[in-house]
């Protein structure tokens, strides 16, 4: 009996979840084909373009990066975004406010109408910008009359990445708002609030992180928008470009140099993809982490039975 | 099937839930695991199941050690607090599941099923999605999941937690019956000790790990084994008091406590223990009627005496309205029956008490 | 609440200018048209060929990402591994690089002097300029769809569901058949619905991988830009309704994947 007890127990060292638990042949050999498929598909891209951009000496990376098309593009593209992201921030708040805290007929309707961007191709997106203010767009001619420009021009660029990153905040804030309720707005208008008082001090310190998550991702894709910025912006360089139709011009000039500058641009989207992402894990992290130190702080309900 | 456990423990990275627990079923019993909510009772039922694996000591199922026997093989039915039922199957499938897999005929399982969902009252919700089911619904298919491949032994984690209170008390008599008329061993884990006492055959009482006591609703009402089973288990006035010479003293009461050596002690007596009269004179102390809290037919009063102290009684709503009580009234007061509690969670001295007659059923007296 | 009239009122100004106006001119454009003409203009052999391979493509890419990323889901939720944490991040490298980006190093990587292509070309597996490069982009740019989809799924499913089978005497792989995949199912078509649709209507990077032959390896965005470039636009505006139609449709499709899923999760 007593050799029986002091037998060194098996599965002691870890919690066992012995009826929800693959064998550890199995899970190990999901982990190597996930981390596999990881490596080769995502890390594998993502280096290849620093290995690329640097083939010819870091003296010829800054160099392709300070050629003046390319820098003039780098300028157009944060210009863009800065008139982008917060015309879409704006629409954000406004619509998930509307959306979050009130119950209309059409609700579902509405949503789906401000999801609808994402399913739309860029190139269809773009199109339909040409549509109206292209030379035989339903405004062609009167643009043509007052001499405004807006195809092959930033305002039309402006436009499309309008269109297509018009979900980001939104997306992000209305779940976020949803689950939060209207209970401290109510209690903070009882307390005499206005409502633009209540957002400022209420609702915005609760969604402040969603919102910067929407923010960034929808900075990242107005900073890369490819497909429907290229069919308005006429990619007229030193003029109508932005870094990605940078990269697609250098790399189908014939030129290796050419190539190897596509490469170099690259790098810099790539830099700010990562960038993107740190931030982003950064902000998962952070509301993680505040869940966690609040469901250690309030006491468990379960513990409260008493007879 | 009896179920047996020798010395066993469990640890969950360096933290010890269970402690060297040691207890025996017997084929057929009912039995209750009672504890406060974390006391490591749930943890118990599942290394019984298999779904947990003990650190130390050893798990007998009808005599044969079961450590290394898996959950697939240790023939039992568990029954899940959230019932665990599967959502994308109907109410058959969800029953059919384990006799699909131990390959029983289609007819043999269609019979079986039937069989199911005649006693559990299910009938003509064969085709339902859980999701179209009420609470009890779920949880009476839950059972008949487990019990359709014939286990053995029937266990069942905190089975009327979730559902609400007057469903709670019908499944209770429904476990019972069922219990009675299927004579399969059952273990079911509660931190209700009312539930305990009125299902159970015998009761294992489990509290931060260890073993309190084992015994028979009654055993563990009258005789707990320590001052924690003592309070656990149903309401109990505890007055913490001042020993002097053989005599226990407390505001204006007395309770003689021969053989307690001076010094502070707690006296612990059950709310049906203190006797009431509206004649004055009658007992020996004086106290003002507080508050009535009505619980179905037995009332609980707080009585409060002029030096302050507060103590709980329990009476029918007969007794109440016969000797004319209300809220205001004064009264006179004794104590039937108490004990002197152990400061640490050593044995408890037998209770003394004056001469009286039996208390209530356990069921009422709690 | 205040605010209602002043916050719907600027949503549905925002929506109605940025994104039913220009919709509804482009419809406007080809109800203009008639019926026959919008119908040999969809169903151009050239245009037809685009459909195929967008189709085809999208198609194959989602499934490769419904199992991989129901496989990355799995592995990131339920397992522990050094360095979690960081392939969690990277399932969002696709969101975040910019298309062409993904396309030119992609399309690098797989060319016969590239990291990936010097190994696989002389195997015969030629990733750029061919239809296998338009897969692999299509891969590479939905894949976080299926992920994330399954992700939150995958975390709030309840252990003691299998814990359940286990008890019944099902074996690991039978749960996982009969219980997990089921009540997965309706997250991983939801996962497989966003992928096609993001494939579909996907144009930056394919073009950097694929050679834009007519016929071959011209996917139906290009066909539009094309078309565009030549002037045609009643030509273009007829293909650009056809993915229109298709991105709605399957946007409705995923919204009533998700309400019936719903009712399973409860």
């Amino acid at each position: 009996m007593a050799g029986l007890i002091a037998r060194p127990p098996r599965g002691a060292t870890h919690k066992s979840q012995r009826g929800s638990e693959e064998t550890p042949l199995i899970k190990w050999s999901l982990i190597t084909v996930a981390l596999g498929f990881v490596g080769v598909f995502l890390v594998l891209p993502l280096v290849n373009v620093f290995y690329q951009a640097l083939q010819n000496g870091i003296g010829f990376y800054i160099n392709s990066i300070k050629e003046p098309d390319t820098f003039s593009a780098i300028q157009l593209t944060l210009l863009m975004t800065f008139i982008v992201v917060p015309m879409n921030v704006v629409f954000g708040i406004t619509a998930a406010w509307a959306v979050a805290k009130f119950d209309f007929r059409g609700k579902a309707f509405l949503i789906t109408l401000i999801d609808l961007p994402f399913a739309i191709s860029p190139v269809v997106a773009g199109l339909m910008f040409v549509v109206w203010f292209g030379r035989q767009g339903f405004l062609g001619d009167w643009l043509d009359a007052h001499d405004l420009k807006i195809i092959f021009a930033v305002p039309g660029m402006v436009l499309v990445t309008m269109f297509v990153t018009s979900p980001f905040v939104a997306r992000e804030l209305i779940p976020l708002m949803q689950a939060n309720g209207t209970e401290q707005e109510q209690a903070a208008l009882t307390l005499g609030a206005n409502g633009w008082q209540t957002f400022w001090h209420v609702t915005l310190p609760s969604s402040k992180w969603g919102l910067l998550y929407g923010i960034i991702l929808c900075n990242a894709r107005a900073m890369g928008e490819f497909g429907a910025v290229s069919i308005v912006s006429g990619a007229i360089a030193g003029q109508t470009e932005t870094l990605p139709l940078r990269v697609d011009k250098l790399f189908h000039s014939a030129t290796a140099a050419a190539g190897v500058a596509a490469f170099a641009v690259a790098s810099l989207l790539v830099l700010l993809a990562l960038l993107t992402l740190a931030i982003k894990s950064y902000l998962e992290w952070r509301t993680e982490h505040a869940e966690a130190v609040a469901q250690i702080e309030s006491p468990k309900l379960n513990n409260s039975h008493e007879h | 099937m009896s179920i047996e456990l020798k010395n066993v423990g469990k640890q969950f990275g360096g933290v010890a839930v269970v402690q060297n627990v040691n207890f025996s079923i017997r084929d057929g019993e009912l039995v209750a695991l009672l504890g406060p909510s974390g006391g490591g009772k749930t943890t118990v039922l599942r290394m019984i199941a298999g779904l947990e694996m003990p650190s130390s000591g050893d798990i007998f199922i009808q005599q044969r050690r079961v450590n290394d026997v898996s959950v697939r093989e240790r023939n039992i039915g568990f029954v899940f607090q959230s019932y665990a039922l599967f959502k994308t199957m109907t109410v058959f499938g969800n029953i059919a599941f384990g006799l699909k897999i131990k390959k029983w005929k289609k007819s043999d399982i269609e019979a079986r099923v039937s069989e199911l969902v005649e006693l559990l009252e299910l009938k003509g919700l064969e085709k339902r999605f859980p999701h179209q089911l009420s609470g009890g619904q779920r949880q009476r298919v839950a059972i008949a999941r487990a019990l359709a491949s014939k286990p053995g032994v029937l266990l069942l984690d905190e089975p009327f937690g979730a559902v609400d209170a007057k469903i709670r008390q019908e499944l209770r008599e429904w476990l019972v019956r069922l219990h009675h008329d299927l004579n399969v061993t059952t273990l079911f884990v509660t931190h209700d000790q009312e539930e305990a006492m009125e299902v159970a055959d015998r009761i294992v009482v489990i509290a931060k790990g260890t073993l309190e006591q084992i015994g028979t609703p009654r055993e563990v009402y009258e005789q707990p084994a320590n001052e924690f089973v003592a309070r656990f288990i149903g309401v109990m006035n505890v007055l913490e008091a001042e020993v002097t010479t053989g005599v226990a003293r407390v505001g204006e009461m007395e309770f003689p406590t021969t053989g307690v050596p001076d010094g502070s002690a707690r006296i612990g007596f059950r709310p049906y223990a203190v006797q009431v009269s509206t004649d004055l004179s009658q007992y020996r102390y004086r106290a003002v009627l507080k508050h009535t809290f009505f619980l179905g037919i037995m009332l609980r009063i707080e009585l409060e005496l002029s030096s302050g102290l507060v103590i709980r009684a329990r009476m029918t709503k007969e007794e109440y309205s016969q000797l004319g009580l209300d809220d205001g009234k004064e009264v006179s007061l004794q104590i039937r029956q108490y004990r002197v509690l152990a400061s640490q969670n050593g044995p408890l001295s037998p209770e003394v008490g004056y001469a009286y007659q039996m208390p209530p059923t356990i069921a009422e007296g709690i | 609440m205040p605010g209602f009239r002043r916050t719907m009122g600027f949503t549905l100004f925002y929506l109605g200018v940025l994104v039913l106006l220009p919709i509804g001119g482009m419809l406007f454009r080809v109800f203009e048209m008639t019926w026959s003409d919008f119908w040999r203009l969809a169903t151009t052999p050239r245009a037809l060929a685009a459909y195929r391979l967008s189709f085809g493509a999208s198609f194959l890419a989602a499934m490769i990402n419904a199992v991989f990323g129901t496989l990355l889901a799995w592995v990131l939720v339920r397992y522990q591994f050094p360095g979690k944490k960081w392939v969690d991040a990277l399932v969002d490298v696709p969101f975040a690089l910019p298309t062409a980006v993904a396309g030119l190093t992609l399309a690098n990587l797989f060319s016969p002097n590239g990291w990936l292509g010097h190994f696989l070309v002389p195997l015969g597996i030629k990733g750029a300029y061919t239809q296998l490069g338009v897969v692999l982009a299509l891969v590479f740019v939905s894949l976080p769809f299926a992920v994330r989809t399954l992700q939150p799924v995958l975390e709030h499913m309840e252990r003691e569901v299998e814990e359940a089978a286990a008890t019944l005497g099902a074996g690991r792989l039978r749960t996982f058949a009969t219980v997990i995949i089921p009540s997965l199912l309706p997250a991983i078509l939801t996962g497989f619905a966003l992928s096609f649709a993001r494939a579909l209507g996907e144009y930056g990077s394919v073009i950097f991988i694929s050679s834009n032959m007519q016929y071959k390896t011209e996917i139906a965005p290009l066909l539009i830009v094309s078309l565009l470039e030549q002037f045609e636009y009643s030509a273009a505006m007829t293909i650009a309704v056809v993915l229109l139609v298709v991105s709605i449709v399957l946007l409705a499709a995923i919204n009533l994947l998700e309400r019936w899923a719903s009712h399973f999760q409860r």
